[in-house]
């Protein structure tokens, strides 16, 4: 899928009409979306005087090329898999969660805290750390629920404006005289940082292969069989569609709302903290400011499918982990990626555009009408 | 809660009253730090105003745009390169203005022509600027600076003087833009067509007004203002710095909800947040609380939410915003 210039498993862009199987059609869009926007980013790769050849091919090196690499794919997509089914389950219930990067801060810090001050056995201990995170991260989710739901504040403003103050708590929280401080005795150059979890809080490997990826795979099928077969789930949906209908059938569409925001804050707490216990041992603040934005790419690509979020979050988790080995071959910012990000997004949000190029007009899908206005 | 028109305009006034006079007040007390508070109050609201007129012309027209942060944040580059490479600060402006402008178009593109959902139309704008800034970034540039301008006669006046009549350039321009958009969009033909099209887009276009163009047009002369606040930062920070907007282009849009979509409304709401900042920087200033940086830095972002919590909640946003237009 991570193909030079044009991925392989896509239909040539010429001929009148292509033949693609019915179990195809749906990933259509999404891969050729996927393939413009590795040529545009090829593009750009061009215009810095790079070989975007050369740039791809480290990216896939990076991201497959060995087992390490497979490991490291696995770890860098962990977090965004949380992410994007943050983003897909809010769509689902009609709301847009922009707030996964403060969520996914909140998550990673309290779990750390749990991990670092707690010292259970490992199969009480790394729940525990996770549900603290997560539950951490939810009342962020709560307060945007309620806000929307009872005080009209749109969730798009007010879950970024949590971004920034996310950031700032988080970093107050672990600065060097901050309740989550690294002590002097471990911390001798006095770094804003958490000390480390106790053993019984990290999340193991099981043959080279992080565990939490496959936690994550669970959630994502949780997260599936919870919206499309349980009644809680079709009253989500139904709000997601129409908000006065579902109020019309006698759904509480003041409480599903406030739920919705709480559940996507914590799957998004969840990524934060999973990549906290797994990979990085502590919570240092500056982490990737595009994790929050990749999961809107993410939950697109996928289509809003939680099951198909994690292919999705592959690819994404592919290009971040091959970024290292591409910087180290060749002079091509790490920023690419998120720019290849930005072009996926637009062409699976414009799937118009998509099938113009490919030429088949006349398949016009039915548009994802994703958010709703101020006046929601 | 339904307030007679007349209780609602005394109501009004008082609060205007007891803000002139907190202000007389404070001056009386520290004449100094009054002052430094206010001049820092209009030039932190001038690009939060810009924006959300930026914003006031979208929505009024019928287009959502989330992309303003982006406007700003690729004019502030591009104006910052075009200035550095070149010497010339007017012509760092004009290539400013002229990418917030591209953006802009591409709105019209993806919400107009393709429909796309209005929020992720802007999300990309967002993304594709964070990413775009990054990645062309060059480090250890330098950029000539914006000139100071000061109005003779007005600029000695006590308080005001200061705060808005000695001032750089483009925080002038924000203040006149609000009294051009306000002429605009309520005296003028083209503002009456523009709000038909954000109300009612079917009779606009049963009536002979070309909706798609105007939303095109619309959209394009609305980013130039997004991209005159992203060269706001500029003027301020005289140097560009990744993901300098930091926000801002979507507190710009609480203080276009908090104005009702109206550039007047818009203007009171920037100088509620820039008040804000400027008092958080005062008293960040003078170590006046025993507080962590880290608590100031969270105080317009704060701000925001709690002033949507309170005043946002009976606010009612132009009928057709974000919905793409369908012709019969």
């Amino acid at each position: 899928m991570t193909g030079a210039t044009t991925a392989p498993d896509t239909p040539a862009p010429s001929g009148p009409r292509i033949d693609v199987g019915r179990w195809m059609r749906p990933a259509l869009v999404p891969l050729v979306a996927i393939a413009l926007g590795l040529l545009l980013g090829a593009i750009l790769i061009l215009s810095i005087g790079e070989n975007p050849l050369d740039a791809y091919g480290a990216i896939i090196e990076g991201a497959f090329g060995s087992p390490d690499a497979v490991g490291r794919t696995l770890e860098k997509a962990t977090p965004l898999v949380f992410g994007g089914l943050a983003v897909a389950f809010a769509f689902k219930g009609g709301l847009f969660n922009i707030g996964g990067q403060g969520q996914i801060l909140i998550g990673a810090v309290f779990a750390a805290w749990a991990g670092f001050t707690f010292d259970l056995p490992t199969v009480i201990q790394i729940p525990f750390s996770l549900l603290v995170g997560g539950l951490a991260a939810s009342l962020l989710g709560a307060l945007v629920g309620w806000l929307k739901a009872v005080r009209g504040v749109h969730e798009v403003i007010s879950t970024i404006m949590l971004n920034f103050v996310a950031a700032n708590f988080t970093e107050w929280l672990v600065n060097t005289s901050g309740p989550f401080a690294d002590p002097p005795a471990t911390n001798p150059s006095n770094l804003a940082r958490t000390p480390l979890i106790n053993s019984s809080a990290e999340i193991p490997h099981i043959g080279g292969l992080p565990l939490g990826f496959f936690f994550s795979v669970v959630v994502a099928t949780v997260c599936w069989w919870l919206l499309e077969r349980t009644t809680l789930g079709f009253e989500i949906r139904t709000v997601g569609h129409n908000r006065h209908a579902a109020a019309y059938a006698g759904i509480n569409v003041v409480l599903l709302t406030i739920l919705v925001m709480t559940i996507s804050a914590f799957l998004a707490g969840l990524g934060g903290a999973v990549e906290t216990l797994g990979v990085t041992g502590r919570f240092e603040p500056g982490s990737n400011a595009f994790l929050g934005f990749a999961g809107i790419t993410i939950a697109l690509l996928a289509r809003t499918n939680p099951l198909a979020v994690v292919p999705a979050a592959l690819l994404i988790g592919a290009l971040q982990a091959g970024t290292s080995l591409m910087q180290a071959r060749t002079g091509v910012p790490p920023e690419i990626v998120d720019l290849i990000q930005a072009f996926i997004l637009f062409f699976v949000a414009a799937p118009v555009v998509v099938l113009w190029i490919i030429r088949r007009r006349g398949q016009e899908e039915e548009r994802l009408q994703l958010t709703t206005g101020w006046g929601g | 809660m339904k307030l007679d028109p007349k209780v609602k305009r005394i109501i009004l006034w008082s609060i205007v009253a007891a803000i002139v006079l907190g202000w007389i007040l404070a001056y009386r007390w520290d004449a100094d730090q009054t002052t430094a508070v206010a001049s820092r109050t209009v030039r932190a609201a001038a690009p939060l105003l810009l924006g959300a007129l930026c914003g006031v012309i979208g929505e009024r027209t019928g287009v959502f745009n989330i992309g303003i942060e982006g406007q700003m944040l690729f004019a502030a580059f591009v104006g910052f390169m075009a200035a550095s490479y070149s010497g010339s600060l007017l012509l760092g402006i004009a290539a400013g203005v002229a990418g917030a402008m591209v953006l802009g178009l591409f709105l019209g593109w993806a919400a107009v022509t393709l429909k796309m959902d209005q929020i992720i139309a802007g999300t990309v704008i967002n993304v594709f600027a964070l990413g775009f800034t990054s990645f062309y970034y060059v480090q250890g540039r330098t950029m000539p600076s914006f000139p100071s301008w000061s109005v003779p006669g007005l600029d000695g006046l006590p308080l005001l003087g200061k705060s808005f009549f000695s001032n750089p350039p483009l925080t002038y321009l924000a203040m006149i833009a609000t009294v051009v958009v306000w002429i605009g969009l309520f005296k003028t033909r083209w503002g009456l067509r523009t709000l038909a099209v954000g109300e009612n887009p079917g009779a606009a276009d049963a009536v002979g007004v070309n909706v798609i163009f105007k939303r095109y047009v619309n959209v394009t002369i609305a980013a130039s203002l997004a991209g005159f606040a992203g060269l706001h930062l500029l003027q301020s920070a005289n140097s560009f710095d990744r993901g300098m907007t930091n926000g801002q282009g979507f507190i710009a849009l609480a203080v276009m909800i908090v104005g009702r979509w109206h550039p007047f409304g818009a203007a009171a709401g920037a100088a509620l947040f820039g008040f804000c900042i400027a008092l958080e920087a005062q008293l960040q200033f003078n170590d006046a609380l025993d507080i962590p940086p880290q608590f100031f830095g969270m105080i317009p972002y704060v701000t925001t939410i709690a002033v949507l919590a309170i005043a946002g909640i009976r606010a009612r946003p132009p009928a057709a915003g974000g919905h793409p237009f369908e012709k019969e």
